[in-house]
């Protein structure tokens, strides 16, 4: 198909040449210090000749390992399936309360599991606790942020001719759906259901409060070797192990979407619905979301209230000071821990941004070579967080590099966990960027790097506004690799809520919970401004263009 | 220098916070205390109780937390001789042979303070019915009651793994397995944690939601129960079945590689008193180690001090707890 018309497309599109290297240089040295260097320092301490063929063939790791990859597929193929109508709704039409439903969709995602789960523990009915179906359900719960999110922000920029013109030739809703929206989608898609697969085969919190004592993950009986038994060397080998297969995973699906990436000009904005049945859907959809996801939050704040069989704000009056009653103290600030939290927040929303779109760019400019980038950067999403724990425990032990009470490694583990998502969000846009948007800035007199500057930076600048946000949102709700880190001084928003939790007697519970709740309205504050931002961003350019 | 820096700066900051100014003139040494993540970091009696023990010898105690118990020996294992603090708290018998075996400690930990994990019992449950609450071991098998209990899995919680050694110790090493056999047959419910079993299926509890009257808890979740109630109450709803309880005893030493032996060896000293021993109950709920102590009027009534709690060998918990824990989910969970 390449003929001199494209070749000279492809002459005015070359960027400098020292470009790709420079934007992939910070994400390559950040994952090699922060991540592969652990890594590897841990795996070359403890595993031993013999420990792969004993971990390997330890009894009852079939079932853990049959059970993981059962689950992830249900869960994830599930997730897509419940996430699609959302996805659509909020990135096609506008209506009152779309902002707080986008928070509502996303904030049970961001929440840390130990967190919700223990408000969807109550809603469940007895029978479930405890079983494949309660993990599967909550899994959907939880993950149908990620199909929104990445589904949504693809969804947002398809043209609209396409489908018209497929309905003016007399398409069905159905054709409509087959034959254009989902192949036109098929890059985000697959960057969704990997994201949930990695997230639902990795699950550690929700497998483990609610899945009981007989679903473990693999995730769960590594974090179990670890941490209980003593045996490091078993758990470092079933990390790699869980790498392996993620890694097969991620590679074999960014193939899929490279190949799967269409090009088109901006999209249409969303609008007010209009005809009756695009109302209707608009309010059906709408309500039945908003129910869905908002009764397990709403339980959560309920329980704040709830002492001593009635109800009562004394949990809220109490959160101020850590003293309970005169003499008696947990030594739990909950004001400090929001401080805190809020501080690592801004720090992982900082260093995930800065280094999620250096690698998108340069993952985006290299085409082949990006592919390395692209799964490295997923690569800390799918390493269990106790081995990254230990490995940065027993790597960054010596002097000048001691940092292993430093109160940055908190923030920068949660840059690790985040980058991936910015990396995800953008990838998809900045593949979709039709080449003749560069070649006609090129044609127009812009020198190679103005033109990238003009056409790629540009068009990552809205959703990259939205990824600061969900950086640090996910910054403020993670649990597992700061629970693995070793802390000084105050304690952030999960860890204090889980302490609170883990305590006999009804006033810490109940404060807990308050805690829950202002963790949950400042995750869905984060993420309205950072949607207000994104929109107002998207229309200035829609109206310059 | 960096870590000079680093013992400069938090040096500073803990004396800020004290308002300890006479302190200053002369640059007082630093340890650092590694603890499980249920030690209060500030603000409580025992964090006053270190600050009074700053003032006296002019030696800072700067705490780090390192995950829970289980993590924090872990850790001590594999950074064994570079360790991450001076003194560690809160390595439990059930861990104390790894972390002996591991060689993490200079010289030999001392016992600081001990618990009981024991079957909780809901009053009121048992007085609307009518029936006693089980006195022993034998009765949790016993038809009247049946599907009444529910307990934590011994491979992924602490007071799960403590009841599943009662049951060892009650039974003999190769008896325990018909008696959880039976156990199973009895309807006995397993959850994942410790919460979950407290506040998700357990009727006692204030606020709960269960509807289960019995539970593996600690024998001091009674007085828990009352100093936290919310409106105040003056009993407990909860009672302990005292012929149940596994004996946890936590140690603290000084860990091997320290850059501060002297200092050390005395906050170890320190952590013994009665000046910090005293304000244990109310802060960890547990028992002080030392038994000069007087105990608060809500421990003396409400919480249960069994007269011959179950224990175990810490070397033999260590080497057979896998097995265990394999064997235990054989026969409950499949």
């Amino acid at each position: 198909m390449a003929g001199p018309v494209d070749r000279d497309r492809a002459a005015l599109n070359r960027r400098p040449s020292w470009l790709e290297p420079a934007l992939a240089a910070a994400p390559a040295i950040g994952l090699a210090l922060f991540y592969m260097w652990p890594l590897g320092t841990l795996l070359a301490r403890v595993v031993q000749p013999g420990s792969v063929s004993e971990a390997l063939g330890s009894a009852g790791l079939g079932g853990v390992l049959w059970f993981t990859l059962w689950q992830a597929l249900a869960s994830t193929a599930l997730t897509m399936v419940v996430g699609f109508a959302p996805a659509y709704l909020l990135a096609r039409f506008r209506f009152r309360g779309r902002g707080a439903l986008l928070a509502i969709v996303t904030v049970p995602f961001m929440l840390p599991t130990v967190v919700v789960g223990a408000a969807f523990l109550a809603l469940l009915p007895s029978g479930w606790h405890g079983t494949a179906l309660a993990v599967i359900v909550a899994h959907v719960f939880f993950n149908v942020a990620v199909v929104v999110r990445l589904v949504g922000a693809m969804w947002a920029v398809l043209p609209t001719d396409l489908t018209a013109a497929a309905r003016t030739l007399g398409a069905s809703p159905g054709q409509l759906l087959r034959f254009v929206v989902l192949p036109l989608l098929r890059p985000a898609l697959w960057a969704a259901a990997t994201v949930v697969f990695l997230f639902t085969f990795t699950s550690f919190g929700a497998a483990k409060l609610l899945g009981g004592s007989a679903n473990p993950t693999l995730e769960v009986e590594i974090a179990r070797r670890a941490t209980q038994l003593g045996d490091v060397d078993g758990a470092a080998v079933l990390s790699l192990l869980q790498l392996l297969i993620l890694g097969v995973v991620v590679w074999w699906s960014s193939r899929w979407q490279r190949r799967a990436s269409l090009q088109f000009g901006s999209g249409a904005a969303a609008r007010v619905a209009r005809a009756r049945h695009e109302r209707r859907f608009v309010a059906i959809a709408g309500v039945s979301t908003a129910l869905l996801m908002s009764v397990p939050l709403v339980v959560l704040i309920s329980r704040s209230f709830r002492l001593g069989g009635r109800w009562s704000a004394n949990a809220w009056r109490t959160l101020g000071s850590s003293e309970v009653r005169p003499g008696v103290s947990l030594g739990i600030d909950p004001l400090a821990s929001i401080t805190l939290s809020l501080k690592y927040a801004v720090v992982a929303a900082v260093v995930s941004v800065t280094i999620g779109a250096c690698a998108a760019l340069a993952i985006a400019a290299a085409r082949r070579h990006g592919a390395l980038l692209d799964v490295g950067m997923m690569l800390p999403l799918g390493t269990s967080a106790v081995t990254i724990g230990l490995g940065m425990l027993i790597t960054f032990d010596t002097a000048p590099f001691d940092w292993r009470s430093s109160w940055w490694l908190i923030p920068l583990g949660h840059a690790l966990v985040a980058t991936p998502f910015v990396v995800r969000a953008l990838l998809p846009l900045l593949r979709s960027i039709p080449a003749d948007q560069r070649a006609a800035a090129a044609t127009l007199g812009a020198s190679p790097l103005r033109a990238w500057l003009a056409v790629d930076v540009r068009h990552i600048l809205r959703p990259l506004a939205a990824s600061a946000g969900l950086a640090a949102a996910i910054s403020l709700g993670e649990f597992g690799a700061t629970t693995f880190l070793t802390r000084a001084g105050s304690e952030t928003m999960p860890i204090a809520i889980s302490r609170l939790l883990g305590r006999a007697g009804e006033i810490p519970r109940a404060q807990g919970f308050a805690l829950a709740t202002i963790l949950l309205v400042t995750t869905a504050c984060i993420i309205g401004i950072a949607s207000t931002a994104a929109q107002s961003t998207g229309g200035a350019r829609a109206r310059r263009e | 220098m960096k870590k000079l820096l680093q013992v400069g700066v938090v040096a500073a900051l803990v004396m800020v916070s004290c308002g300890n100014d006479d302190a200053s003139s002369n640059t007082p040494a630093a340890v650092t205390l590694v603890t499980y993540d249920s030690f209060p970091t500030k603000d409580t009696p025992l964090n006053a109780a270190l600050a009074a023990f700053t003032a006296d010898t002019g030696i800072v105690v700067n705490i780090v937390t390192a995950g829970d118990a289980g993590t924090m020996v872990t850790k001590a294992v594999l950074t064994a001789g570079n360790p991450e603090g001076d003194v560690m708290w809160g390595v439990d018998n059930t861990l104390l042979s790894a972390a002996t075996d591991g060689k993490v400690f200079e010289g030999e930990p001392v016992e600081v303070d001990f618990g009981d994990v024991c079957v909780n019992y809901d009053i009121a449950w048992f007085a609307d019915i009518g029936i006693d609450p089980p006195a022993t071991m034998d009765d949790l098998l016993l038809p009247e009651y049946k599907d009444l209990l529910v307990v934590q899995n011994p491979s992924t919680s602490s007071p799960g793994l403590a009841f599943l050694l009662a049951t060892i110790a009650h039974t003999g090493e190769d008896r325990w397995q018909q008696y959880w056999t039976a156990l199973r047959a009895n309807g006995v419910e397993v959850v994942d944690s410790w919460d979950s079993a407290y506040y998700e299926r357990f009727s006692g509890a204030a606020g709960s939601a269960g509807d289960k009257p019995l539970v593996v808890s600690y024998g001091s979740s009674p007085p828990a129960e009352v100093v936290f109630a919310d409106p105040p109450r003056d009993d407990a709803p909860t009672g302990v079945i005292g012929s149940t309880c596994f004996r946890q005893t936590e140690f603290a030493g000084v860990l091997r590689g320290t850059d501060h032996p002297d200092e050390a060896a005395q906050l170890t000293e320190f952590l013994l008193s009665e000046t910090f021993q005293k304000e244990l109950p109310l802060t960890l709920f547990v028992y002080p180690a030392n038994p000069s102590v007087a105990l608060p009027e809500v421990f003396t009534k409400f919480a249960v001090v069994p007269t011959n709690p179950f224990t175990y060998d810490p070397a033999s918990i260590t080497e057979n707890r896998q097995q265990w824990q394999d064997q235990w989910t054989e026969i409950v969970l499949r």
